[in-house]
C-alpha cells in the first residue's frame, strides 16, 4: 500500500476514536441535563422520597453521602498520609518494606470495586462487628450488621491508594535543601517532618483528599453489602445505622422501583446531582494538583 | 597557634566504591577563618559536609577516620548528631529560607529546641538579625515571606537563622557563589565581623573571596588535601606546585 495512504489511514482512524470519545462524554452530559435540569429544584434536594419512591426528593441520599465521605476521609487521609511519610522519608527505596507496600498500593487500585464490599462485608461486619457485639453488647446485634461507619470504613480501603499516592508526591516535591535546611538546625527527622515537610505537602493532602472523596461519592459497590439502605424515613443518628446514598438511589430506581417510568425524571435528576458533586470535586483537586506539580518546577 | 576547634585524623569518605576523600588530617583553628578552596569535584564540599555529619543522609556513603570538636569524636557511636548540629551550624550555597515569615524562619531553631515564651523568641529574632547585619532591612516586615526578600537578603536571614541557635562553628559551602557583587562584599564584611565570636569554615571557587576573607586556606584536589597554611602564605609562596598552578588560574 502507497505510504501516504496508509498515513491517511492512520490519522483517519485516530481522528475518529477522538471523535467517538467526546461524542460519549457530551451525550452522556447532554442526557443527563436535559432529562435531569428540569427537575433539579430546592424541594427535590430538600425533601425526602415520597409515594412509594416515586416522587419527592432525594435529601436522605445527599446527607447519607456526605455523612459517609466525611468519616471515609477521616478513616483514609491520616491512615494514607502516614503511609506516605513512611515511603517518602523513612524507607530506603530498595527496603524490601517499602517495596511490599508500593506494590499492595498498587494492588489495592485495581482491585474490582465489589471485592472490598465483599471484604467489608466479611471483616468488618462478620469478623469486627461480631466480635465488638460479643465483647460489647453480650451478644445483642448492634455492629454486626451493616451500618454507615462499616460503609465508610470499606469506602476508606478503596480510596486509600489515592491519598498515599497524591500525598507521597507532594512529599517528594519538598526540596532536599528545605529538610538539610531543618537538620543543619538541630531539628530531629519528625520535626523536620512535622515543621518543614508537611506543611509543604498540604496541598498534596487536600488534593488527595478530594480525590478520595469524589471517588467515594460516587462509588456503589463497597457499600451495597456494608451500609447503604434502600429506603430510611430518617436520617443516620450514629455510626451503627444505615444510610442512603446517591449512587445506590439511582441503582434501586432504575432496577428495583415499582415504576421505573414515573421515577425517570427522579432517575435523571438524581444523576446529575451526583455528577455535578463528583465533577467538581475532582476540578477542585485538578486545579490544586496543577499548582503542586508547577512548584515542583 | 592556640587552639585548635577541630582536628580531622586520617578521614576518608567512599561514595559506593568512589573514594571522594582520601586520608584527609587537618587542624582547624578557633575563631578564625578558614577558606577551602580547589576545583569542582575536588571534595571540599564533601569534607566540609562531614564535619557536621550531613554526609550521613545519603545513602552510599562509608565515612573512615576521626574528626574531633573540642576533643570529641564526632564520629563516636554515642555522639547525638541532633546536637552536634545545633554546635555546628551551616550555610548552604543555595539559600534555602523556609516558607514561612522572617520572623518564622529565625525562630525555627529556638522553637524546636523549646523556646515557646514570645518575649524571648522576639529578643533572639532581633538579636540573630542584627548579628547577621540584615535587622535594619527586615525590621519592618518579619511577618512578610521570607521568600519575598532578594536572594542576597535571603542567604542573610539563613545566617540569622543558623546564628538563632547559637551555634560555635558556622559552616559555609559556597554561600555567595549566586549572589551579586555587592551582596557578596554584605556576606564578605559579615563574615569578618562573625570570626570575633565563631570558627567558620568557608567553602569557595572564588580565589579573590579566600583572599579577602580567610585566616587559613586548605587546597583540595581530587580527593586530597593537598596544603594548608596561613592564607597570605598560600597566595604568595605556596609550598606545592600544584597550589602555585591552581590559585594562578593555570587550572581549575
Amino acid at each position: 500500500m502507497n505510504r501516504n495512504v496508509k498515513d491517511t489511514i492512520v490519522e483517519g482512524i485516530t481522528g475518529v476514536s477522538v471523535l467517538l470519545i467526546i461524542f460519549i462524554i457530551v451525550s452522556i452530559l447532554a442526557v443527563t441535563i436535559v432529562g435531569g435540569w428540569p427537575n433539579l429544584n430546592w424541594t427535590f434536594l430538600s425533601e425526602f422520597p415520597k409515594d412509594g419512591m416515586t416522587k419527592g426528593g432525594i435529601f436522605p441520599a445527599i446527607v447519607g453521602t456526605a455523612m459517609m465521605t466525611i468519616i471515609m476521609a477521616v478513616a483514609a487521609v491520616p491512615f494514607g498520609v502516614i503511609t506516605a511519610i513512611y515511603l517518602a522519608e523513612y524507607a530506603s527505596e530498595k527496603s524490601v518494606i517499602a517495596k511490599t507496600i508500593r506494590f499492595a498500593v498498587k494492588t489495592l487500585a485495581v482491585v474490582p470495586s465489589i471485592i472490598f464490599g465483599l471484604f467489608g462485608l466479611g471483616f468488618f461486619i462478620g469478623f469486627i462487628g461480631k466480635n465488638m457485639d460479643g465483647l460489647l453488647n453480650g451478644g445483642e446485634l448492634k455492629w454486626g450488621q451493616p451500618n454507615i461507619l462499616w460503609a465508610s470504613f470499606t469506602m476508606a480501603l478503596l480510596t486509600l491508594p489515592v491519598v498515599i499516592v497524591s500525598v507521597e508526591e507532594a512529599i517528594r516535591t519538598i526540596p532536599r535543601e528545605m529538610r538539610e535546611a531543618s537538620l543543619a538546625l538541630g531539628a530531629t527527622k519528625w520535626q523536620t517532618i512535622r515543621r518543614v515537610v508537611l506543611p509543604g505537602s498540604v496541598s498534596g493532602i487536600l488534593t488527595g483528599t478530594i480525590l478520595a472523596v469524589s471517588r467515594g461519592a460516587g462509588e456503589v459497590a463497597p457499600i451495597l453489602f456494608t451500609g447503604a439502605a434502600y429506603f430510611l424515613s430518617d436520617l443516620p443518628r450514629s455510626l451503627s445505622d444505615q444510610f442512603m446514598s446517591l449512587g445506590y438511589h439511582i441503582y434501586i430506581m432504575s432496577t428495583q422501583s415499582s415504576n421505573v417510568d414515573a421515577t425517570l425524571p427522579i432517575q435523571f435528576a438524581t444523576t446529575l446531582v451526583l455528577l455535578l458533586l463528583t465533577f467538581s470535586l475532582n476540578a477542585v483537586a485538578v486545579t490544586l494538583r496543577y499548582r503542586i506539580r508547577k512548584r515542583a518546577k | 597557634m592556640n587552639d585548635f576547634k577541630v582536628k580531622v585524623k586520617d578521614l576518608s569518605l567512599r561514595y559506593g566504591t568512589n573514594s571522594a576523600l582520601k586520608n584527609i588530617s587537618m587542624d582547624i583553628p578557633e575563631k578564625k577563618v578558614t577558606a577551602f578552596i580547589g576545583p569542582s569535584g575536588c571534595g571540599k564540599s564533601t569534607f566540609l559536609r562531614t564535619l557536621n555529619r550531613m554526609n550521613d543522609l545519603i545513602d552510599n556513603v562509608t565515612i573512615d577516620g576521626e574528626v574531633y570538636i573540642d576533643n570529641i569524636n564526632i564520629y563516636d557511636k554515642n555522639i547525638d548528631v541532633v546536637n552536634l548540629r545545633k554546635k555546628v551550624g551551616m550555610i548552604f550555597q543555595k539559600s534555602n529560607p523556609f516558607a514561612k515569615s522572617v520572623y518564622d524562619n529565625i525562630a525555627f531553631g529556638p522553637r524546636i529546641n523549646g523556646i515557646s515564651q514570645k518575649s524571648r523568641l522576639d529578643e533572639i529574632v532581633e538579636f540573630s538579625l542584627k548579628q547577621a547585619a540584615i535587622w535594619d532591612e527586615v525590621k519592618d516586615r518579619l511577618f512578610n515571606s521570607a521568600l519575598s526578600l532578594s536572594g542576597g537578603q535571603q542567604q542573610r536571614i539563613c545566617i540569622a537563622r543558623t546564628l538563632a541557635v547559637n551555634p560555635e562553628i558556622i559552616l559555609m559551602d559556597e554561600p555567595a557563589s549566586a549572589l551579586d557583587p555587592i551582596s557578596t562584599g554584605k556576606i564578605e564584611e559579615l563574615i569578618h565581623e562573625l570570626k570575633k565570636q565563631y570558627t567558620i569554615i568557608i567553602v569557595t571557587h572564588n580565589m579573590q573571596q579566600a583572599a579577602r576573607t580567610s585566616d587559613f586556606t586548605a587546597f583540595f584536589y581530587m580527593g586530597d588535601l593537598v596544603e594548608m597554611n596561613r592564607t597570605e602564605v598560600i597566595f604568595s609562596n605556596p609550598g606545592k606546585k600544584q597550589t602555585e598552578d591552581y590559585i594562578s588560574g593555570r587550572f581549575g
